[in-house]
């Protein structure tokens, strides 16, 4: 078991979180493959928004073990900690700097010291200018660079997010809903995008929408009351008499 | 290019600012000293001071809003840090007293005789040098700052909850101080100073030195605030202010970023205090009220959150409007000074200058103030915005 935990990218074992006494994860264990794209779903209360927080140091487990990379410990990490290891979130509801620019917010995001007095000091570089032209261009807002992201749609937000997500630079990205609220042309789009980003980077999608999961083509993992219910491709999920109980077929 | 644009306009307003308070530093000294008394173009002494004053509650409106500001941290306590400057100040200027105090004691205030003190306190010490005492009026605040700070954005305490235990902290420094075995004059505080580095504080040329100090100090205090908020650090505070927790997952620590602000914040307003005590010539424990802090407040609400240049106009201009007041309807200042909070709350969100500069920008097509937050101005910005990641534990347990 530990020869195997030294190169997956995360491991999560045992994972138990309650609010008073509501169990919101139940000894849930999951394991990620570096490189691997995972699809989580499961019906509303199963435990995925409880499992990121987990993941990304906003909600500590009762039990439990959360390994990054084989060697972080999650567990006793605070958000931005983790953040700067290389886990990236990008939350349900588009969350943007609404008071600075597309630009502006790309450069908070972009990878650099994270400290007081080098945000004092900093110059933004030549290198760091090309780095976020290039991100502009991924997320299709280079027309909107000098927009203040309040005056977004939705959609673009959901970009925003994602492209801020990227100038991060993560390893591992944790990615909830990308699609909730967008029309079919924007849905595919974030697909592409999702699956472009997959290649350089290991990424968890969270989501509701069954076409959606269906377009990304990856192992999905089916959540139920805080544990694993079902793992595998959609197809095989789909068949599983619990899951179709549970979710499908309601 | 719409930043472009925006930079310049917030440009053009600094260059204002300095050369209206270049200008302030040489006319009224000048219309004071030079025309004769009785001249249409002589500014009384009266004036000077009283106008200094301002400048002091400027610097401490200025301090207010980097952190009110920027930072969404409402301070209803940052009198403590005046106050605390301005204590400094006033033991430099007992220690000048020397023998000339009513008890003739060389080296012991008139009030540590009429407690029957022997010697000094050990924290009166040193306070004989104007350098140190100045340093002390700068560290004394940011060091209480500091470790204030320190426990509060670790814990994570923001919002109201923040705002009440800084009228808690000074209140009780309020208490503290009105105690007579403190050692800081008590119920009195300090007062009859005689003269600083040397010049009767009396004097017209002192009085006219203390101005300049005072845009001085301004001035500087606001090129350090602007150095901040143009700065990369700058940007972060605006994203602590309005997406906190948002700045975590992107490995910011916004306790530290929170903590530098309201240091530097402390310090400056412990310069405008030693600054406003020879001025008006006492320091006492009324300087902690409680509601004075919360003026100050009003000060940056009505002169325009987020602006800075609109927190130097508003402490200016509502102190002259309670001037006015005060000496022609003493009764109705607190009413005109509720009214107007409710005037500027309601009808001038973005306050005096936020509002010009919107009108401004929209007739130059430039858009709206970048800093200016978008909630009320009166509004402890952090009370109503909804939690911005998902969805909050609990509806998450409800399985919402």
């Amino acid at each position: 078991m530990t020869t195997q935990t030294s190169h997956t990218m995360l491991y999560l074992d045992g994972v138990t979180v309650s609010f008073d006494g509501f169990k919101a994860l139940n000894a849930l264990s999951l394991t990620l493959e570096p490189g691997e794209m995972r699809a989580i779903i499961g019906p509303n209360g199963a435990g995925k928004t409880t499992m990121m927080d987990v993941i990304t140091g906003k909600t500590r487990p009762d039990e439990g073990e959360a390994l990054f990379a084989g060697r972080h410990d999650l567990t006793s990490m605070d958000e931005s900690r983790i953040a700067n290891l290389g886990i990236g979130r990008k939350f349900q509801k588009p969350t943007v700097f609404e008071c600075h620019t597309v630009w502006d917010n790309l450069l908070l995001a972009l990878k650099a010291n994270r400290s007081v007095a080098a945000a004092l000091f900093a110059r933004t570089s030549a290198a760091q200018r090309g780095k976020i032209d290039e991100l502009l261009e991924t997320i299709n807002l280079k027309d909107a660079r000098d927009v203040s992201a309040a005056n977004l749609s939705h959609g673009q937000k959901q970009w925003l997010e994602i492209g801020m997500l990227l100038a991060q630079d993560p390893q591992l990205l944790l990615v909830d809903e990308p699609a909730a609220g967008m029309t079919d042309a924007e849905t595919a789009e974030t697909a592409k995008l999702l699956r472009k980003i997959n290649e350089t980077r290991t990424v968890v999608v969270v989501e509701h929408d069954m076409d959606f999961v269906r377009d990304l083509d990856v192992k999905v993992t089916v959540l139920h009351e805080g544990s694993v219910l079902a793992e595998g491709s959609l197809a095989h999920v789909s068949a599983d008499e619990r899951v179709i109980e549970v979710y499908l077929g309601r | 290019m719409i930043t472009n644009r925006l930079m310049n306009t917030r440009g053009t307003l600094s260059f204002y600012v300095y050369a209206i308070l270049l200008g302030t530093a040489l006319l009224v000294p000048l219309f004071n000293l030079l025309p004769p008394e009785g001249s249409a173009f002589h500014l009384s002494d009266y004036t000077v001071t009283l106008l200094g004053k301002y400048l002091c509650f400027a610097l401490l409106a200025l301090a207010l809003d980097l952190v009110w500001g920027y930072c969404g941290i409402l301070s209803l306590g940052h009198c403590a840090f005046f106050a605390l400057g301005g204590y400094a100040m006033g033991m430099y200027l007992m220690r000048m007293i020397g023998p000339r105090g009513v008890y003739g004691d060389p080296i012991l205030p008139d009030f540590m005789v009429f407690l029957n003190w022997d010697e000094l306190p050990w924290y009166w010490l040193g306070f004989d040098n104007f350098l140190f005492a100045m340093l002390m009026a700068v560290l004394v605040p940011g060091a209480l700052a500091f470790v204030f700070g320190l426990l509060a954005f670790r814990s994570r305490v923001t919002g109201v909850y923040f705002s009440i235990i800084t009228q808690a902290l000074t209140f009780a420094l309020m208490l503290a101080f009105f105690r007579n075995d403190m050692g800081f004059g008590g119920n009195n505080g300090l007062t009859d100073f005689k003269e600083i580095l040397g010049f009767d504080i009396q004097a017209r040329s002192t009085r006219a030195g203390l101005f300049v100090a005072s845009v001085a100090a301004l001035a500087a205090g606001y090129a350090i605030c602007r150095a901040i908020v143009t700065s990369k650090l700058g940007k972060v505070l605006l994203a602590v202010r309005d997406a906190e927790s948002r700045t975590r997952f992107l490995g910011y620590r916004p306790d530290r970023y929170k903590l530098f602000v309201w240091t530097v914040s402390a310090c400056l307003a412990g310069v405008a205090g030693a600054l406003y005590v020879p001025q008006v010539g006492i320091i006492n424990p009324s300087e902690f009220t409680p509601a004075n802090s919360i003026e100050a407040v009003v000060w940056v609400a009505v002169g325009g959150r987020g602006t800075l240049a609109g927190a130097i106009l508003g402490g200016v201009f509502v102190n002259g409007m309670k001037t006015w007041f005060t000496s022609s309807f003493p009764d109705m200042w607190l009413f005109a000074l509720g009214g107007l909070f409710i005037f500027v709350t309601l009808l001038l969100p973005k306050g005096i200058l936020g509002t010009f500069l919107d009108y401004y920008g929209k007739r130059k097509g430039t858009g709206t103030d970048v800093a200016a937050p978008i909630a009320p101005a009166a509004a402890p910005p952090e009370a109503p915005a909804p939690e911005q990641e998902g969805r909050p534990r609990e509806l998450e347990r409800a399985g919402a």
